[in-house]
């Protein structure tokens, strides 16, 4: 097993616990500056990786608290799968963000990625609970950080939008506690209220619509390393969390499958290159969700397996984006073109990537993607397979045509940057290394799945053939449309609309209408004290009645009347 | 040198076309003469069912998206800037320093 070549007997703990190495590491970041700050930065995700690679299936870091049993470390083969690809990603991100000087993005970095790592090796729902929020408070920083007024409306929405789901998670928590009686995190199997509330909680994190839309609203304003780590951890860190909770959900099946498409539908639509690729984050987590939902042996290996290979081929494709925008200042596919002679290695890395997450044979989406569809297969579940074939025709109309060509290709902007800086194409060199070496070695991968043995060929004449005319045919529709495909400067509506347009108009028009509808009110309450006021005032008043002046002989008439009648009943 | 090569495959762009038709045409032939052994799905075993589907599948997707975009999603790119007002600020002072790097 590989954790033997690295069993290192740490001193004074029982397990090295790459969360915590990430999470304090972080704050030895402000305390050096210049080349040893770099060393440090390299360093720590290069511990947190060792520690990893060391950590043997098993139980470590339990403790009571409040009569609640906490564990910190549940290391088991789901655990490892994605503790293992975070380590390498992080490593990865902090390579690519070398050159960057901003104390608070690689703290925010190195916090997040710690806190992913935290949520995926919490054995109870507490742990969990806390590693998540740290998540989210960690990883807004990486939109903050990059200065724009875009970028910090979009992560006060991204907040808001999480706070709200992790609300949601807590409550799921506290129903599920005091009906299961345990924190522990595995299959959740009560019915009722608490499954609800937990599985929307991860199904925000998983940006399964109609609740996705945080996802492309922020990533693509976000600085252009900290995308990269947006883009590997929290929803992978969800598609752990439905694995772990939820296998075998049905729902999952039908959500998963339309994920996919609308990923893929939106995405012909973008103009923003990091936002067509938010939006294929979004359809490459539905084929995960949708092998959850499904829940055999085969499709939850190939969910493991698709976000180990997601995470690397979808950070190189971030990657590759991101050194377009750190060298030309511009992100959109209407003011880019020809940039393939000045940034050769950025294009040959994205193409990687491009035909990776494409599922071309010898790459690893490849081996990942077609268990998914091999385990739907196997159920002769036809139309959720056919959603999916769907949705990969159209990730390589996107990513591997569209962006490439409007970007690297097709007209010349007149754009001349010079290549990366060398950290950023080192990071990107050993993201496309995994990418090919999955693709080609899938036996490495395979050994890490959570369901063992793994009884998988991907290599079948039947896959490749399929594939192959399916990608192939899919260019040749492409170039014959190409003035179709041009990428419009326009933004597209999506389900954060009711809380970007409609919400703020709701409140417009209530708080209009509720003002009217209020001073209407007051008025109908003023009336009758009005009434009784003009009324006193009218015999009472200056003018009243009462308060006329008299003449003096009415005064006696009135007297004599007074008299007399007095006196007529004093005889009577 | 990278550049060289992408750009001698840019120059025969015309030629590689052709080539990659050719494999296309040939993939498609080979899917029809060899049997891949799969049969949970009737399509498995008609020839250049991939290719088929391929093609329809870009179509739809294109047609599907377009529509999408031009009857209901589409819209101006500055749609949402009245969001953006409490934070012009941070675009002014980004964009000075943006001239700033330029004429220093």
């Amino acid at each position: 097993m590989m954790h033997e070549l690295f069993l290192i007997d740490w001193p004074f703990v029982e397990w090295l616990s790459p969360a915590l190495v990430l999470i304090l590491g972080a704050f030895l970041v402000p305390v050096f500056q210049g080349v040893v700050q770099k060393f440090v930065r390299l360093a720590v995700p290069g511990l947190a990786l060792i520690a990893v690679l060391g950590t043997a299936p098993g139980t470590y870091g339990s403790f009571q608290f409040l009569n609640m049993e906490m564990t910190l470390g549940r290391a088991d083969s789901l655990s490892l799968v994605f503790a293992h690809v975070f380590g390498i990603m992080a490593l990865i991100g902090a390579i690519y963000a070398l050159h960057v000087r901003d104390n608070v993005q690689h703290m925010a970095g190195f916090i997040y990625a710690g806190s992913a790592m935290g949520a995926v090796f919490a054995g109870d729902l507490i742990t969990l609970y806390v590693f998540w929020e740290l998540m989210l408070l960690a990883s807004v920083w990486l939109i903050w950080r990059n200065r724009q007024a875009a970028s910090m409306a979009a992560g006060f929405r991204y907040l808001l939008v999480h706070a709200a789901s992790g609300v949601l998670l807590l409550a799921g928590i506290v129903l599920y506690y005091t009906q299961a009686g345990s924190l522990s995190f595995d299959a959740i199997e009560i019915g009722g209220t608490a499954f609800w509330l937990i599985l929307i909680g991860f199904m925000v994190n998983a940006a399964v619509p109609p609740l996705h839309a945080w996802l492309t609203d922020a990533y693509p304003e976000a600085t252009v390393t900290g995308a990269v780590f947006l883009s590997a951890f929290t929803t992978k860190t969800a598609v752990y969390t439905l694995m772990r909770g939820f296998p075998e959900t049905e729902a999952l099946i039908w959500l998963g499958a339309v994920m996919t498409l609308w990923g893929v539908t939106y995405a012909v639509l973008a103009n923003n290159i990091r936002r067509l690729l938010a939006f294929h984050i979004v359809s490459q987590v539905g084929f995960m969700v949708a092998g959850v939902g499904l829940g055999t042996a085969m499709a939850l290996n190939g969910s493991a397996a698709h976000a180990f290979a997601h995470i690397l081929y979808k950070a190189l494709l971030f990657m590759s984006a991101g050194a377009i925008i750190h060298m030309t200042g511009r992100m959109k596919l209407t003011e880019l073109g020809g940039l393939y002679r000045y940034m050769p290695l950025t294009f040959i890395f994205y193409m990687i990537a491009a035909f990776s997450i494409s599922a071309l044979p010898l790459t690893s989406g490849f081996v990942s993607k077609t268990m998914i569809l091999e385990a739907y297969a196997d159920q002769q579940a036809a139309l959720v397979w056919l959603m999916l074939s769907l949705a990969s025709a159209g990730t390589f109309l996107s990513v591997g045509l569209k962006l490439p060509w409007f970007a690297f290709m097709g007209h010349d902007s007149g754009l001349r940057p010079r290549e990366a800086p060398a950290n950023m194409l080192i990071a990107m060199g050993i993201a496309a290394f995994f990418c090919i070496y999955i693709g080609v070695r899938p036996e490495l991968l395979y050994q890490l799945l959570p369901h063992q043995p793994v009884d998988y060929n991907a290599y079948t004449l039947a896959h490749v053939f399929w594939d192959l005319q399916l990608l192939s045919f899919v260019g040749l529709v492409f170039f014959v449309l190409l003035k179709f495909m041009a990428p419009k400067d326009k933004i597209t509506l999506d389900t954060d609309w009711f809380y970007r347009k409609a919400s703020p108009r709701a409140v417009r028009f209530i708080h209009h209408y509720g003002t009217i509808a209020w001073r209407n009110l007051l008025t109908a309450m003023l009336w009758p004290l009005r009434q009784i006021v003009s009324q006193a005032l009218r015999f009472h008043g200056p003018q009243g009645v009462l308060a006329r002046t008299w003449p003096t002989g009415n005064m006696v008439l009135w007297v004599a009347v007074l008299l007399v009648t007095s006196l007529l009943l004093y005889y009577i | 040198m990278l550049v060289k090569l992408l750009d001698a495959l840019v120059r025969n762009a015309g030629w590689l076309k052709w080539v990659l038709l050719a494999a296309m045409v040939a993939l498609v032939i080979a899917d029809l003469l060899i049997p891949t052994g799969y049969d949970r799905f009737v399509w498995e075993s008609w020839g250049g069912f991939g290719a088929l589907f391929g093609a329809l599948a870009c179509l739809t997707l294109i047609a599907l998206a377009k529509g999408l975009g031009f009857g209901l999603v589409y819209r101006e790119k500055d749609y949402y800037k009245d969001e953006l007002v409490a934070y012009q600020a941070l675009d002014d002072s980004s964009e000075n320093r943006a001239d700033t790097q330029r004429n220093p």
